[in-house]
């Protein structure tokens, strides 16, 4: 390896300043500049601009509408909750299947379930949820049984707490999936190196473990807020649009039925790209950090 | 065993069964009100009300041949493009991994709303036309699993000598990529393949934005008119994502089924 190398080098460094090299890059550049990127830009550019398109910055400002202010407050809301609750059970349940004492066995089909389960989102997802907890969901008849009539204590599936526990569905497998490989990262020398020097079982966590799995856990739990965020499908076909979410308002700009300001749609999208970059963002600057400790 | 540790065990197992109870009932509940659409009986009535509905066909047909052209076009695009920054370009790798992992900073809804806004008066004007922008909303959408998948099985072989020795024995450049390149990375198109595959086969929000007769669209509006069929839908799907996903962890030891995009 160390005698091919420099001879790479310097072949590739000779090659690599071939203009037409760049030639093989253009069909792919070509596509996700036309689909990806100027639709995008196109959105943040128009932000910025009336109906005769003049620069302004009326659009931004006409955010500040309680209606819309709201749909953003109750889509971070939903994210954060759903991504705290979410993270959490989900780094419990992938700390008992990898060091937590649960027997090898069952973490292999958990790993799958979790692969299945975190890809397992919208239309079907609140079906599933309706058969559960909607007004004649199992749950729902089961609880009624046992002398717990959940709609009359007030609970209500096509509500925030309905949709939360519905995209915890996703939530938690998701944590699991990412999050085994950041258990598994945790060597056992750590540990017994900590014992050895006479630190208990929570010094141990408190002090080495937790500080090391930090990064990974708080950027796990970013990416859910990103998630639930982005989320629109599974509200939708819920609520049937009826929930005062960031994603709904934009699906029904695009339908046409609301808002009928063209230069505030492209605001409301620019931003939920704004607030998605920026998670994003946090995301791959914690996992930079996480990986020189996993690997 | 020491008493501490079969605490803990306790705890481990005690935790496990309340998440198997959040994520077993949920299903149990989809398979029991499916059966239920005949009175007092457990039957597969909605099932077979949904496998005589032509419609079901038509959108599942529709979305499996979308999901198959947005992964043709997809490893089209991809292969020769993460090979081409492996073999000369490897200082654009950090480019390509920005571009990729874009369709997750953009949400679909943002991403289809662009679309329409940038193509209204071009290709939203034919019915082709708007097939066209939702495959290739998809392949966007495929971008950071097939494009993670195709890297990693690209480091895995020696891309250099695979095309020296190729090239040395006379094969052209298309013959390289497809003949050499293509059956080395097997597993990672399939993994690529059948995520996307997932992912298109419930996709509603492109479709139903874009007003196309997919697999989606068509869960949705059954859930207006009516009570058992969509469960059996529900049924249906969940077991195609199984089906998908299973498949991919088979294939991939789990690797690349790491991140479920929003819906």
């Amino acid at each position: 390896m160390t005698l091919v190398q420099p001879l790479e080098l310097i072949q590739s460094a000779a090659k690599g300043d071939r203009p037409w090299d760049w030639l093989g890059l253009v069909p792919f550049f070509a596509f996700a500049l036309a689909f990806l990127v100027l639709p995008a830009l196109s959105i943040a550019v128009r932000s910025f601009q009336d109906n005769a398109g003049q620069f302004t910055l009326q659009n931004i400002l006409d955010l500040r509408q309680p209606n819309i202010m709201s749909a953003y407050a109750v889509s971070i809301r939903l994210s954060l909750v759903t991504a705290l609750i979410g993270g959490v059970l989900g780094a419990l349940m992938a700390y008992t299947v990898t060091a937590g004492g649960l027997p090898e066995k069952v973490r292999s089909p958990l790993v799958t379930f979790s692969g299945v389960a975190s890809n397992f989102a919208g239309v079907p997802l609140a079906f599933a949820f309706i058969a559960t907890l909607g007004r004649l969901g199992l749950m729902t008849g089961w609880l009624k049984n046992l002398g717990l009539d959940l709609y009359a204590q007030g609970f209500n599936l096509y509500t925030f707490w309905g949709l939360m526990l519905t995209y915890l569905y996703f939530q938690i497998p998701l944590t699991v999936l990412i999050l085994v490989p950041a258990f598994d990262g945790l060597r056992r020398e750590w540990r017994e190196a900590a014992e050895n020097l006479g630190a208990s079982s929570w010094d141990y966590w408190r002090q080495v473990a937790l500080p090391i799995l930090m990064p990974s856990l708080l950027g796990t739990m970013i990416l859910l807020f990103g998630n639930a965020f982005g989320a629109h499908a599974t509200a939708y076909a819920l609520t049937g649009g009826q929930i005062n979410l960031v994603t709904i308002l934009i699906d029904a700009q695009i339908r046409g039925d609301a808002l009928q300001n063209p230069g505030l749609g492209n605001a409301l999208a620019l931003g939920m790209v704004v607030i998605m970059a920026v998670s994003i963002a946090l995301y791959s600057w914690l996992q930079r950090r996480t990986s020189r400790w996993v690997r | 065993m020491t008493d501490s540790t079969r605490r803990g065990n306790l705890w481990a197992w005690l935790w496990m069964a309340i998440g198997t109870l959040y994520f077993a009932i949920p299903l149990i509940a989809t398979i029991d009100f499916s059966l239920r659409a005949q009175k007092d009986t457990l039957s597969l009535a909605a099932y077979s009300n949904i496998f005589d509905d032509p419609k079901f066909f038509e959108s599942f047909t529709f979305s499996a041949l979308t999901a198959l052209g947005a992964i043709a076009l997809s490893w089209l695009l991809i292969v020769p493009t993460a090979y081409w920054v492996q073999l000369r370009l490897p200082r654009m790798r950090p480019v390509m991994e920005l571009i990729t992992l874009l369709p997750f900073v953009v949400p679909a809804v943002v991403l289809v709303f662009g679309l329409i806004r940038t193509y209204s008066t071009t290709l939203l004007n034919t019915r082709t036309g708007g097939w066209i922008l939702l495959t290739v909303a998809y392949v966007v959408l495929s971008f950071p699993y097939m494009y993670r998948a195709v890297d990693t099985g690209m480091r895995a072989i020696n891309v250099q000598t695979l095309t020296e020795a190729a090239q040395s024995l006379g094969a052209s450049w298309p013959a390289v990529i497809l003949r050499v390149i293509f059956p080395n990375l097997r597993v990672a198109l399939l993994n690529g393949a059948f995520i996307t595959f997932a992912i298109v086969m419930g996709e509603f929000t492109i479709a139903a934005l874009l007003a196309q007769p997919a697999f989606g669209p068509y869960m949705n509006l059954l859930a207006s008119s009516k009570v058992y069929e969509p469960s059996a839908l529900a049924v249906v799907s969940f077991a195609l994502t199984w089906g998908a996903i299973g498949i991919v962890q088979l294939l991939g030891r789990g690797s690349s089924g790491q991140l479920g995009g929003p819906r």
